[in-house]
């Protein structure tokens, strides 16, 4: 390996290293404002100057080519004063309003003015005043704070894949903006605040809410979609202030979606306090003890066979377990957690995960995507698609009409025959399929929705296995779920039973078989209700809450610890940042309640063994925040039901999946914007 | 200098005409297919052209989608660069070099001159609806200080008198010809001699 030295001390660098790179190899820190690890170097805002020998200028360290035998030094008095004169620059046109500015304490500039500002200025002129920009409803600007860095530029055009922002004008009066004021179309954009390195682009929603010395920090997992993204929340006594991303290069890398950013307002409202009891048509606000007597003697009253109980999308694996328990004490067994009767295989772990892994895509050389919408399935992993799509510009196909998705993809049919030819090698696709070295198929929820599920799943499976796509070092088999729960409550083996390819517990809940329906924290179960008295659980007063006859209120996920499984079947631990509101309990003490109701005191749940038990039961299980390992996967040879049917991407209402999201402000906000755009067009301008 | 504004009253459409449209075919023939976008420049000019000196935004849009860019990169562009005007200009559009050479030749003079006769602020058209004057930096012709440029046109070597005649004869919408206005052949010396008595080269 070349070498190079650094302040005296010479050191091994990668070939295609930057000085600033090797410099950072060498525990140098280099103060920077443009350059940005993940995005592409600009080299213009010059603080990262150093010395190199034989140069008679100062170099800018992020664009310079590390070359073999450099001498550089970064602790000079000329470098001090090269970096103290281009500060001086920065600083010129930047007011001075840090005590109103939302960046104040996490602020670049504001920390590196501490080693390279001065304290007086020689810029007697007027300091220029740059009007507010409309960037949507999560983005709030103060151009006049902004040093040109771009790194918001370059991650729209590069990262998000919306080059909607740009620097217009040039010199003194350049700006950045996006094209016309309109809001940026991309369910990323809110990563810019936290690209920002000054206070030009902050938060709106967060506006003047706290200072970063204040909030309390706890770094959990994200539960708005089946990535897992790794998230810091910020709280402030009881209510979470805002929700930041946290670097995991498996996953989410260093963005969040808006999504999981901004719903955390909705954690403030719609939330259920105390139980109440629906008494002569309406819910009235009752006390734990009434609650749990009426739900006891109801049950009490029930052939366990008419129980139905349906697990949500945003419930941890020891709460679920909890009530599987609960539901076996009951002798019941109409349990279920899919809102839609999609096909599953539990038999296999690596049927109904993301098996390439979301690190894993960018080896890729071809991506196949079957029945999904990534973009709002699974924003962090379309974030990761395209990424390979932008930087080895890996051919892109899908079945079924997804819309845009930030990148170009050829659409190979709408129908399950095109599958079917792909398949049996009719189809010109299974050549490029076969050629290819390391392929990811991407299976979604809405392709298994259909008839042809199971022989999708099947016939996938075999072909790519006949074609040594699953082998020890890559299985291209994948499996997108959308909710946060969803893998592991497969693990937890969480489904009904099936007879006759009928489901026994969507037939019940369709026919109203069910005299007590049990719905812990599940809203988007579609229950057309008769006569079935429904116990709603959970945290917030949404769809589930609405139909419900008893609610029993509940911990969200910020307010108790628990494991989660993300769509790679990684399993990672949500932290407790809160404390539930009001009379609200964790899902398994709740749970408690009913059962010393019953006079089932035996069979108690404690945490501890609850999770001890959670990782028992995970197949495969290596480790928290680690993949699944595997060794071989079957052949099966069932040869399944295939029917012809459209290949239907069903269209998500984006920011409206889940509880949290609808009861959020912004989220609700995003959502207008996005329809009212959509419904005038800008085409027009 | 200040940051360009578009215009406040945009026209919906725009296309090239078929004559700029196989100027357009010829310009992108000069660029590999991937790089096609470098053309951005020449087409924006070329759209200037067709509508009356100035850019409207639909014409931005259509160059974007005709090069495959994003509409934000086509506005830098036309934003970064001045002589792409974004408002509507005068049928007559006078360009006053106001940079050093020129300045201490008088363009002030003219600068003035311009205020009163046109329009008392940049970029804006006259009374009479046919010219609009700018201050621009050096136009290269230092050489026959101070000059203005009008539409395609220099005229040079001028004095308050000759460029009042030059704008009287614009409002007048009868513009005077181009060309030095001290009788000179281009750049060329204006006497026959030089100091020394002897003809020059």
């Amino acid at each position: 390996m070349p070498k190079i030295t650094i302040n005296g001390k010479e050191i091994e660098f990668e070939k295609g290293m930057t000085v600033l790179q090797a410099c950072e190899l060498a525990n140098v820190e280099i103060p920077r404002f443009c350059y940005h690890e993940k995005l592409s170097i600009a080299g213009n805002c010059r603080m990262c100057l150093v010395e190199m020998e034989k140069s008679a200028k100062p170099i800018a360290s992020c664009a310079m080519p590390a070359a073999e035998g450099m001498n550089i030094k970064t602790n000079t008095p000329f470098v001090e004063k090269a970096r103290k004169g281009v500060m001086e620059f920065l600083l010129a046109n930047h007011p001075l309003d840090c005590p109103v500015c939302d960046q104040g304490g996490e602020c670049d500039l504001q920390d590196q003015s501490m080693y390279y500002g001065v304290d007086k200025s020689r810029f007697v002129e007027n300091k220029r005043q740059v009007k507010e920009k409309y960037m949507g409803p999560l983005i709030k600007t103060q151009m006049t704070r902004c040093i040109h860095c771009t790194r918001c530029v370059r991650f729209a055009t590069e990262v998000a894949g919306v080059p909607e922002i740009g620097a217009i004008g040039r010199g003194e009066n350049m700006e950045i903006t996006t094209y016309l004021e309109k809001a940026m179309e991309s369910e990323l954009s809110a990563n810019v605040i936290d690209l920002c390195p000054v206070g030009a682009l902050t938060s709106k929603p967060y506006a003047f809410e706290a200072r970063p010395w204040e909030l309390k920090k706890t770094e959990s997992v994200d539960v708005m979609d089946a990535v897992g993204s790794n998230i810091r929340i910020d709280t402030y006594n009881w209510e979470v202030k805002r929700i930041l991303p946290r670097l995991n290069n498996d996953i989410n890398e260093e963005w969040i979606s808006d999504k999981t950013r901004y719903s955390c307002d909705g954690l403030l409202k719609q939330r259920l306090d105390v139980p109440y009891i629906k008494k002569n048509n309406k819910l009235q606000k009752s006390n734990w003890d009434e609650a749990v007597s009426i739900l006891v003697e109801k049950i009490k009253t029930l052939n366990p066979d008419e129980i139905g109980g349906h697990i949500g999308d945003m419930v941890n694996l020891e709460n679920a377990l909890s009530f599987k328990k609960f539901f076996s004490v009951l002798k019941s067994n109409n349990l279920e957690f899919r809102e839609k009767n999609f096909f599953i295989d539990p038999s296999e772990k690596s049927n109904y995960i993301f098996n390439s892994s979301i690190k894993g895509i960018e080896q890729s050389d071809l991506i196949l995507l079957i029945g999904t919408n990534p973009r709002h399935e699974a924003t962090m992993l379309n974030a990761r698609i395209r990424k390979v799509f932008a930087q080895k510009k890996v051919p892109i196909y899908s079945i079924g009409n997804p819309g845009d998705l930030t990148y170009d993809y050829t659409i190979i049919g709408n129908k399950t025959d095109d599958i079917k030819k792909i398949l049996s090698n009719e189809s010109n696709f299974s050549k490029i399929l076969s050629s290819s070295k390391k392929p990811v198929i991407i299976i979604g929820e809405s392709a298994l929705e259909l008839k042809s599920g199971k022989y999708l799943i099947e016939g996938f499976k075999n072909f790519l296995k006949n074609n040594n796509f699953i082998n020890k070092d890559w299985n291209a088999f994948n499996f997108l779920p959308q909710n946060a729960s969803t893998v592991g409550l497969i693990d937890l083996n969480i489904i009904s039973k099936e007879e006759n390819k009928r489901n026994l517990f969507f037939e019940k809940l369709k026919n109203n078989q069910f005299k007590l329906l049990y719905l812990l924290g599940s809203d988007n179960l579609d229950i057309k209700k008769n006569n079935e008295f429904i116990v709603y659980q959970g945290s917030h007063g949404d769809r589930g809450a609405e139909i419900a006859d008893l609610i029993l209120p509940s911990a969200a996920f910020t307010e108790q610890n628990g494991l989660y499984e993300n769509l790679e079947g990684r399993v990672q631990e949500c932290k407790k940042a809160s404390y539930p509101i009001g009379e609200a309990l964790e899902d398994w003490k709740i749970l408690n309640l009913i059962l010393k109701g019953l006079g089932k005191n035996e069979n108690l749940f404690n945490f501890e063994f609850l999770r001890k038990e959670v990782l028992n039961l995970i197949p495969n299980f290596t480790k928290l925040n680690e993949l699944p390992n595997f060794k071989e996967s079957r052949l099966i040879n069932t040869s399944p039901h295939f029917e012809s049917e459209d290949v239907n991407i069903k269209e998500l209402d984006y920011f409206f999946t889940n509880a949290i999201s609808r009861a959020s402000k912004t989220m609700s906000e995003c959502r207008q914007i996005k329809y009212s755009s959509k419904k005038t067009g800008t085409d027009n301008l | 200098m200040s940051l360009k504004k578009v215009h406040d009253e945009q026209p919906k459409e725009f296309k090239f005409s078929n004559e700029n449209l196989k100027k357009a075919e010829e310009i992108l023939k000069k660029y590999p297919e991937k790089n096609k976008k470098s053309a951005v420049m020449p087409f924006l000019y070329l759209a200037q052209r067709q509508n009356n000196n100035w850019i409207p935004l639909a014409a931005m849009k259509y160059i974007a989608n005709f090069l495959s860019m994003p509409y934000i990169s086509v506005y830098e562009v036309a934003t970064f660069y001045t002589m792409y005007n974004l408002a509507p200009v005068g049928k007559h559009f006078i360009q006053v070099c106001t940079t050093t050479p020129c300045l201490i030749r008088g363009a002030d003079k003219i600068v003035k001159l311009c205020k009163e006769k046109i329009s008392s602020k940049e970029n804006e058209l006259s009374k009479s609806g046919n010219c609009s004057w700018m201050e621009v930096e050096c136009l290269g012709a230092c050489v026959s200080a101070p000059m203005i440029q009008i539409n395609d046109d220099y005229y040079e070597d001028l004095d308050e008198k000759s460029a009042n005649d030059i704008l009287d004869s614009l409002i007048k919408d009868k513009p005077l010809k181009p060309g030095s206005y001290r009788g000179r052949t281009n750049t060329s010396p204006e006497k026959k001699q030089n100091i020394n008595g002897e003809n020059h080269a």
